[in-house]
C-alpha cells in the first residue's frame, strides 16, 4: 500500500479552480521533488495535504496509509504523521519554542493514544535531537521563530520534522530566502531524517535545492496537473531548458 | 477566510455555562430597605457600629453625591441605572460576632470552597503550627478575607500577622478599632467628593480590607480578599485602604465572582493606597464577575476607583490586574508620584468576549523629581466586545526628570469585536521622557494553522497564541495567581474558538 495516494484531484480557491485532476503517489522511503513555475499549484498541493482552510475540494481523493485524508481534521493528520515545513514559518512572541513544542508532541501523543511526555522526558528527547542537527539550546528559549535568521527558521523546521516523526514530510519551498550555506544546513538535516519509512515531499522552483536533497522521483507541475514524472536527470533537464516547455503540455 | 468564519460562530455560542462561579447560594440575609436616601445610609452605619464622625463623613458624601451626573465619556453603553431600585447592603444571617471559621454559615464556606478558596485555616488561625515534614515548602501562605455582599465573613492568619505587626481586618472593624488610622487615612487618595461613582462608594460602603503595614516591615505573606456578589437587586460597595509605612512592603491580591442573575448588577468599588518613603505595595487583581449571558443580558457593571498614592520618596505602587469578568468595567488603577524618585507601574491584561465592553487603563500623575512609570497593557477582545484602553501620563511644571515608558498592545479575534487605545500624554516640563508605543493585531490564520499543523486544536492554539501575547503581564503576578489567571484567561476564552 501507498503511503499516499492522490487520485484525480481538483481544489478550488474562491470559485477559480487551482488543480484541475492531480495524481501522485508516493511510496514509503521515497524522496519525491515537485517541481513547476510559480502558479501551477505546487503549494495549493501542500496545503490541501495538510488540511489548511480556504481550498474546496471538489473532486478526487486523498489516501494517507490507506486512511482518507480529506475526512480528518488538520490536528488529526498531524497526529497521524502529515509533517509540513512552511515556506515561511510564522512567529509566535511570548511562546518560547521549547513551550511550543512541549505543547505540540504532546497534543500529537494525546491524539494517538499516548501518554503525554513529562518534562524531564521532554527535555533529555529535545536535547538528543537539536544536538544531532547541531542546533544550539539557546534558540530552544527564545520565541518561536521570532528575530530567527531565514536559516534558522528552516532549521526550526526541521528540528520539528525530528522531534515529531512524521512518516510523510512536505517541504514547501525550503530554499526560499535562504543563502547556500543555510540551504547546506538545512538540507543536511533533511537527509539525516531520510529513513526508509519516511517519505519526503519536496516542492521546489529551482533544481539547486536538489543537488543536496537528491530525489528518486522528479514530477513537473504545469497549470494544476502533474504534467511530466521521471528521474532526478528531469530536474538538470529543467534547469537547461526551462518550464517553457510544459506549458503546452498542460 | 473560513477559520476566521469559524471563530465568529464559535463566539457565537459563547454562553453562560463558560462561567463557572454562576451559582448562588442560598443563605438568608439581612438587608436593608430598598433604594438610597439619607435613611440608608444612616442604616449602614449604624449596622456596622460606627462612630459618630464615620456617619458624618458618609452623610456628607451622600449630600455631595445628589449634586452628581453619571459620567458619559467612557466608550461604554447601558441603560441608564435606577440607583433606587437596589438594596444598598445585604450581610448574611444570623448575623453575630464571628470568632472562628467555625460559627460562619457553613452554606458561604462552601461557596468559597466552590471557588477554590483555602478560607479554611482553621489549624492556622488557632495558632496550631503543622508537625515538622508536613507542611508543604511550595505553598506559600496566604491570609484571606472574604467579603460576601456587603459583609467581610473571615479573615485567616489574623495571630500570624498580629505577630509581625500588620493589621489586616475587615474596614468596618478597622474603623471601630484603629480610628486614628482610618480618619488619618480615609479619602486622602480618593476624596469624597472624586468622582460620580467613588462618591456614592464613600456613602454606602459596606465593607473591605483595611491594611497597615508598620515600618520596616516586610509582611511575611500575601495577603488576599474575594469577594462575592450573591444577593439578587444587590450594590457591592467595597472600600480598600492599604497604608505601607516607611520601608514596608506588601503583596496584596483581591478576587471577585458573582453568580448567574438576567438582571445587572452594580459593583462600584474604591481601593486607595499610601506607601511612605521607601515603602512599596504590589496589588494584584484577578477580576471575574459574571460577564453576561450570550444576548449580551445581566452581568456585572463594574464602576471602580483605585488609586496609589506615593506619597515617600523613593516609594513604589505596582498594580496588576487580569480582567475577564463583567458586563462594564469602568476602571483606571492609578498611581500619584509624589515623593521624589518615586515610581508607579501598571500591568494589565484585559479579555472581553461576548457583549463585554471594557474601558480600562490607568493614570501616571508625575508630580516628585525624578519619577518614573511603567504601563504595559494587553487588550484581548473577541465576541462583539469592544475593548478600550484609556490612560493618562503627565508631568508637573516641577517634576524635573519624570519617565514613563507605555505599551498597550491589543489582539483581536474575529472580526465583530472593537480594539481602541485613548492615550493622554501632557509634559509640563521640558525635562521629562515620555514613550509610547501601541499595535493592534489579529490573530492570524497563518499563526493558527501553523500551530494546527504541528498538531494543536484550534482552541489550543488560541489558547498559546493569547498566553504568548500576555506573558510580559503574567510574569508580574505572584506565582499562585499566574497559574490561575492563565487558566482563567483559557476559560473566557473558551467560546470565542473551536
Amino acid at each position: 500500500m501507498a503511503l499516499l495516494e492522490v487520485k484525480d484531484l481538483k481544489v478550488r480557491v474562491e470559485e477559480r479552480e487551482i488543480l484541475h485532476g492531480l495524481t501522485l503517489t508516493v511510496n514509503e522511503g521515497e524522496i519525491h521533488a515537485i517541481m513547476g513555475p510559480n502558479g501551477s499549484g505546487k503549494s495549493t498541493l501542500s496545503h490541501v495535504i495538510a488540511g489548511k482552510p480556504g481550498y474546496e475540494v471538489t473532486d478526487g481523493q486523498i489516501l494517507f496509509k490507506g486512511e482518507d485524508l480529506l475526512e480528518m481534521a488538520p490536528e488529526e493528520r498531524a497526529a497521524k504523521g502529515v509533517f509540513l515545513a512552511f515556506q515561511y514559518p510564522v512567529e509566535i512572541p511570548g511562546v518560547t519554542t521549547m513551550n511550543f513544542l512541549r505543547t505540540a508532541l504532546n497534543a500529537q501523543r494525546k491524539a494517538r493514544g499516548e501518554s503525554e511526555l513529562m518534562v524531564p522526558d521532554f527535555l533529555k528527547k529535545v536535547r538528543e535531537v537539536s544536538k544531532s542537527l547541531n542546533i544550539p539550546q539557546d534558540m530552544l528559549k527564545r520565541g518561536v521563530n521570532v528575530g530567527f535568521s531565514g536559516g534558522e527558521k528552516k532549521r526550526n523546521e526541521v528540528l520539528q520534522m525530528a522531534l515529531f516523526e512524521p512518516s510523510l514530510c512536505i517541504l514547501d519551498e525550503m530554499d526560499s530566502g535562504l543563502d547556500i550555506d543555510a540551504l547546506r544546513i538545512a538540507a543536511d538535516g533533511v537527509n539525516a531524517l531520510h529513513s526508509p519509512k519516511r517519505a519526503m515531499v519536496v516542492i521546489t522552483h529551482y533544481q539547486r535545492l536538489l543537488n543536496y536533497i537528491v530525489p528518486d522521483i522528479v514530477h513537473v507541475m504545469s497549470k494544476g496537473r502533474v504534467v511530466k514524472s521521471g528521474g532526478k536527470e528531469l530536474a538538470q533537464e529543467l534547469e537547461e531548458s526551462g518550464y517553457a516547455q510544459f506549458e503546452d503540455a498542460a | 477566510m473560513p477559520a476566521v468564519q469559524e471563530t465568529v460562530d464559535r463566539v457565537k455560542r459563547i454562553d453562560v455555562d463558560q462561567y463557572r462561579y454562576g451559582f448562588e447560594t442560598l443563605i438568608e440575609s439581612d438587608k436593608a430597605p430598598k433604594g438610597l436616601s439619607e435613611e440608608t445610609v444612616k442604616f449602614i452605619s449604624e449596622k456596622k457600629n460606627e462612630p459618630a464622625w464615620m456617619l458624618q463623613w458618609r452623610l456628607e458624601a451622600y449630600r455631595r453625591w445628589l449634586t452628581m451626573t453619571e459620567p458619559t465619556w467612557a466608550r461604554v453603553d447601558y441603560p441608564k441605572i435606577d440607583f433606587q431600585d437596589l438594596y444598598y447592603y445585604s450581610a448574611p444571617k444570623p448575623k453575630k460576632t464571628i470568632t472562628s471559621l467555625d460559627e460562619i454559615d457553613p452554606e458561604i464556606l462552601k461557596t468559597y470552597e466552590k471557588l477554590g478558596i483555602p478560607l479554611r485555616e482553621v489549624a492556622m488561625l488557632e495558632g496550631v503550627e503543622p508537625k515538622p515534614g508536613e507542611e508543604d515548602p511550595n505553598r506559600r501562605k496566604i491570609a484571606v478575607d472574604a467579603v460576601f455582599d456587603s459583609v467581610s465573613v473571615a479573615t485567616t492568619f489574623k495571630a500570624e500577622l498580629k505577630k509581625a505587626g500588620v493589621i489586616f481586618m475587615p474596614i468596618s472593624e478597622a474603623i471601630r478599632e484603629h480610628p486614628e488610622l482610618v480618619q488619618k487615612y480615609l479619602g486622602s487618595v480618593v476624596p469624597t467628593s472624586d468622582n460620580f461613582y467613588a462618591t456614592l462608594n464613600s456613602a454606602v460602603f459596606s465593607d473591605g480590607s483595611f491594611v497597615y503595614v508598620p515600618p520596616g516591615v516586610r509582611c511575611p505573606m500575601e495577603l488576599s480578599t474575594y469577594f462575592r456578589i450573591n444577593e439578587r437587586n444587590t450594590g457591592q460597595f467595597e472600600r480598600t485602604l492599604i497604608i505601607a509605612d516607611k520601608g514596608s512592603y506588601v503583596s496584596y491580591l483581591e478576587g471577585c465572582t458573582a453568580p448567574q442573575r438576567d438582571e445587572n448588577q452594580l459593583h462600584a468599588a474604591v481601593v486607595e493606597l499610601v506607601a511612605h518613603d521607601d515603602a512599596e505595595i504590589k496589588y494584584s487583581t484577578v477580576q471575574n464577575w459574571y460577564p453576561g449571558n450570550s444576548e449580551g443580558k445581566g452581568g456585572i457593571y463594574n464602576f471602580v476607583t483605585k488609586r496609589g498614592d506615593c506619597r515617600g520618596d523613593r516609594s513604589k505602587i505596582s498594580w496588576t490586574q487580569v480582567e475577564t469578568g463583567s458586563a462594564i468595567t469602568w476602571k483606571y488603577p492609578s498611581c500619584i508620584l509624589r515623593g521624589d524618585n518615586s515610581s508607579g507601574e501598571f500591568y494589565s491584561i484585559a479579555i472581553s468576549n461576548g457583549y463585554q465592553q471594557v474601558d480600562s487603563g490607568t493614570k501616571m500623575i508625575h508630580l516628585g523629581k525624578n519619577t518614573s512609570s511603567r504601563i504595559i497593557s494587553k487588550g484581548i477582545a473577541a465576541g462583539k466586545s469592544q475593548n478600550t484602553y484609556r490612560g493618562l501620563v503627565t508631568a508637573h511644571r516641577k517634576a524635573t526628570g519624570a519617565r514613563n515608558f507605555t505599551a498597550c498592545d491589543s489582539l483581536l479575534i474575529g472580526d465583530k469585536c472593537g480594539a481602541h487605545t485613548v492615550p493622554y500624554i501632557e509634559a509640563k516640563n521640558s525635562s521629562a521622557t515620555f514613550e509610547h508605543e501601541a499595535t493592534t493585531s489579529k490573530i492570524s490564520e497563518d499563526v493558527l494553522f501553523y500551530c494546527i499543523q504541528r498538531g494543536l486544536s484550534q482552541e489550543e492554539a488560541v489558547g498559546l497564541v493569547v498566553n504568548g501575547f500576555v506573558k510580559d503581564v503574567l510574569q508580574q503576578l505572584p506565582m499562585e495567581f499566574a497559574v490561575e489567571a492563565q487558566k482563567l484567561i483559557s476559560i473566557s476564552l473558551e467560546g470565542s474558538v473551536g
